[in-house]
C-alpha cells in the first residue's frame, strides 16, 4: 500500500514538473537589437538572451560568404549577402530556448552553424533536470522496496 | 513469444531469395552512394552519399533498427556481400568444391572489439569532414567494402563485420538492449546434434559466418541475424524470439574492451551534441580543420573524455565499493548499465539532428547528384527543421528513460556482483545532466 501511495506521489510530482506552467516575475518589455557576425560556420554572438514580450532586432553581418539565420519555434529567417547586413524584427513571445541555424548552405560545416537564442528561462532545461531528480529518487525507492530486501515469513518444512 | 512460428516469417527466412533481393537493393544504394560522392555536387546537403547515409540511413538505424530490432541491421548490410560471395564461391546455396581462398583463423589476441572500438575512433576524430564532405564519404563507403573483400579472401567467416566494422561494434553493443534475439531452442539438442551444421556448415547452407555457436548464444553482441544457422539447423532448433528490452544486460559483461565502447559511444554522443549542435564555433573550426594544431588540441581532448575523464570519474566512484571482485572486473560490470543511456544520448542527438535536416531528403531523391535533376518533382522542396516544438519534449523523453532505464540496469547489475550502485548511478545522473544542457 505504502509503495502504491509512493509511486502515485512520484507520477504526479513527475507530471507537476513536465506540464504545470511556470511563471516568472513579469520584466518590462524591451526593445533589444543584437548585431550578429556571420562567417563558415559561426555566429558572433552565438548566444541571445531575451525576456519574453521583448522586441527584438537581428542584424545579420555576413563577413564571407551568403549566410542565413533561421530560429526554430518562431519559424522566422533573414539572408545576409558578403558585406551586406540584413535585419530581423520580431515580438520574442514564445518563452523557452531555440536553435537559430543557417538556412542557405554555406559550405561543408553548414548544417552546423548553429546558434542559440533563449526567451526568458530555458524551461525545459529545468523541468528535465527536475525530471531526472524524480527519477533518480523514484529509483532509489524501487531499490529499498525490492522483494529481496522486504522481510520474508520464515517457513519451517 | 517465439516468432519463428508465425507462418509466413519462418519459410521467407528459410528462403535465400527473399534476403537476396534485400541485399541487392542495399548493395545498389551502398555503390550509388560511393559514386555519387565521387561525381556528385561537393554540397554535401544536395548529394545522395550525405543525405542518404548520414541523414536517411542514420535516422533508421539508431530511431529504429538497433532499438527494436538489435543487429537487424546487420542482416540487410551490403558491406560484407562481395567478399562473402568471393569467399564462397557462390551468392545463394553453397557449391559443391570449396573455393580455394586462405581461409585463415582470425588472429586470438585480436579476438576481441579493441580494433572495432579503434576503427570508430579513427572514424569519430575526423567526423565532421565525413559528416559534410560527400568525397570523403565515399572514400570511406569504398575503404569499407573493399576492407570486407581483402578480409574475405584472407580470413575465414565475417572477420571484417566481427572485429573491424566501426559500426558493427556498436550495434552489437546496443543489441544487447532490443527486445528481440536469435536463440536456441533446447540445449540438449545442440548438445547430442551431429557435425554441429549451424556452426561448420552443410548441403543446406554455411557454418555461421559470425564465428558463433548457436547453441552457446546468450547475448545478442555476436549475431548478425544473418538467419544462416535457420537453415542449416536439421533439427529445427533456432528461435527469433520476442522479448523483454534489455534482456541480455541482466547478465553484466566482464570484459574490458565492451566496457571500453560503452565509454566510447556515451562520450561521442556527448562530444557531438557539443561540438555540432551547440553555438560554439571555434568548437566546430577546430573539429572541421583536420591536421591544424586546433584540432589536434580537440582530438587529444577526445580521446581524453573517451580514456580518462569518463572512466576516471567512473572507476573513482566504483573504487570504494564493497565488492569481493577486482576493481577491472566491478569496472566492466558496471558499465553494462552505461549501454541503454548511452544508446538514449544517441536517440536524443539523433532526433534534432535527424529532424533538422530531414526536408534534404526529398529534394536529394529527386537530385541525388546535385546536377540539377528533378526525378520525382521534389528537387526544389525547400530546407525546413521538422516537429521543433516536439524536439525538447522528445529529447527529455529520451534521456530520463535512458537514465532510469540505465539506473536499473546498474541495480540489477549491482545484485550480481554483490555491490553497491549507488556510485555508478550518481555517475549517470551526472552525464545525463551534462548532456541534457547541451541539447536543451
Amino acid at each position: 500500500m505504502h509503495s502504491r501511495f509512493f509511486l502515485l506521489i512520484l507520477i504526479i510530482a513527475g507530471l507537476v514538473v513536465a506540464f504545470v506552467p511556470l511563471s516568472f516575475r513579469p520584466i518590462a518589455p524591451q526593445e533589444r537589437t543584437f548585431r550578429i557576425g556571420a562567417r563558415q560556420f559561426a555566429y558572433s554572438p552565438s548566444e541571445l538572451k531575451v525576456n519574453p514580450g521583448d522586441k527584438v532586432t537581428i542584424q545579420l553581418v555576413s563577413t564571407d560568404v551568403v549566410h542565413g539565420l533561421y530560429i526554430d519555434g518562431y519559424d522566422i529567417s533573414i539572408e545576409a549577402d558578403p558585406g551586406q547586413t540584413a535585419a530581423l524584427n520580431f515580438f520574442a513571445d514564445k518563452p523557452g530556448s531555440f536553435r537559430f541555424r543557417c538556412n542557405v548552405t554555406c559550405g561543408a560545416m553548414h548544417p552546423f552553424m548553429i546558434g542559440k537564442l533563449t526567451v526568458g528561462s530555458n524551461q525545459w532545461l529545468y523541468r528535465s533536470i527536475g525530471l531526472s531528480i524524480i527519477a533518480a529518487i523514484s529509483l532509489f525507492f524501487i531499490r529499498s522496496t525490492r522483494p529481496s530486501d522486504r522481510q520474508l515469513p520464515i517457513t519451517i518444512y | 513469444m517465439e516468432l519463428t512460428r508465425l507462418p509466413i516469417l519462418k519459410p521467407a527466412l528459410k528462403s535465400r531469395y527473399p534476403q537476396l533481393a534485400v541485399f541487392i537493393v542495399m548493395l545498389a544504394g551502398y555503390i550509388f552512394a560511393i559514386l555519387a560522392g565521387f561525381i556528385g555536387t561537393p554540397v554535401g546537403s544536395r548529394n545522395f552519399s550525405i543525405v542518404f547515409v548520414w541523414i536517411a540511413w542514420w535516422a533508421i538505424l539508431i530511431l529504429v533498427a538497433v532499438p527494436f530490432f538489435g543487429r537487424g541491421w546487420c542482416a540487410v548490410c551490403p558491406i560484407p556481400l562481395p567478399g562473402e560471395w568471393l569467399q564462397r564461391g557462390a551468392v545463394l546455396n553453397p557449391p559443391d568444391k570449396k573455393p580455394k581462398w586462405l581461409n585463415l583463423r582470425w588472429p586470438k589476441f585480436l579476438r576481441n572489439i579493441w580494433l572495432q572500438n579503434i576503427s570508430f575512433l579513427l572514424l569519430a576524430l575526423f567526423s565532421s569532414v565525413l559528416l559534410t564532405t560527400p568525397n570523403i564519404t565515399a572514400i570511406i563507403l569504398a575503404a569499407m567494402l573493399f576492407a570486407a573483400i581483402g578480409l574475405s579472401m584472407v580470413f575465414e567467416r565475417r572477420s571484417f563485420c566481427r572485429y573491424l566494422c566501426p559500426v558493427g561494434g556498436f550495434i552489437g553493443l546496443y543489441s544487447q538492449t532490443a527486445p528481440i534475439e536469435l536463440r536456441i531452442k533446447e540445449k540438449q539438442v545442440c548438445v547430442v546434434c551431429d557435425g554441429k551444421p549451424c556452426y561448420n556448415g552443410s548441403q543446406t547452407g554455411y557454418g555461421c559466418p559470425w564465428d558463433v555457436f548457436p547453441g552457446g548464444l546468450r547475448k545478442n553482441t555476436y549475431c548478425g541475424l544473418c538467419m544462416e544457422c535457420i537453415r542449416t539447423c536439421p533439427h529445427d532448433n533456432i528461435a527469433i524470439n520476442l522479448r523483454p528490452f534489455s534482456a541480455d544486460l541482466a547478465k553484466p559483461s566482464a570484459r574490458i574492451d565492451e566496457a571500453f565502447k560503452a565509454f566510447i559511444m556515451l562520450a561521442s554522443a556527448m562530444i557531438y551534441a557539443g561540438v555540432l549542435l551547440g553555438p560554439w564555433g571555434a568548437l566546430k573550426d577546430a573539429a572541421y580543420n583536420v591536421g591544424t594544431s586546433a584540432w589536434l588540441i580537440y582530438a587529444i581532448i577526445f580521446l581524453a573524455i573517451i580514456f580518462a575523464v569518463l572512466p576516471g570519474f567512473f572507476a573513482l566512484g566504483i573504487l570504494k565499493t564493497k565488492s569481493a571482485l577486482p576493481l577491472k572486473q566491478r569496472f566492466a560490470s558496471f558499465a553494462t548499465a552505461l549501454i541503454p543511456l548511452g544508446l538514449m544520448f544517441w536517440v536524443a542527438f539523433s532526433l534534432s539532428f535527424v529532424l533538422t535536416n530531414a526536408s534534404y531528403i526529398l529534394a536529394s531523391l529527386s537530385d541525388p547528384l546535385g546536377l540539377g535533376w528533378n526525378l520525382f518533382g521534389t528537387a526544389s522542396t525547400a530546407w525546413k527543421p521538422m516537429l521543433t516544438s516536439i524536439l525538447a519534449p522528445a529529447q527529455t523523453l529520451a534521456l530520463v528513460g535512458g537514465l532510469i532505464w540505465s539506473a536499473r540496469t546498474a541495480q540489477k547489475a549491482a545484485n550480481e556482483i554483490k555491490s553497491s550502485s549507488i556510485p555508478v548511478i550518481t555517475f549517470c545522473f551526472i552525464v545525463t545532466l551534462v548532456m541534457l544542457w547541451l541539447l536543451l
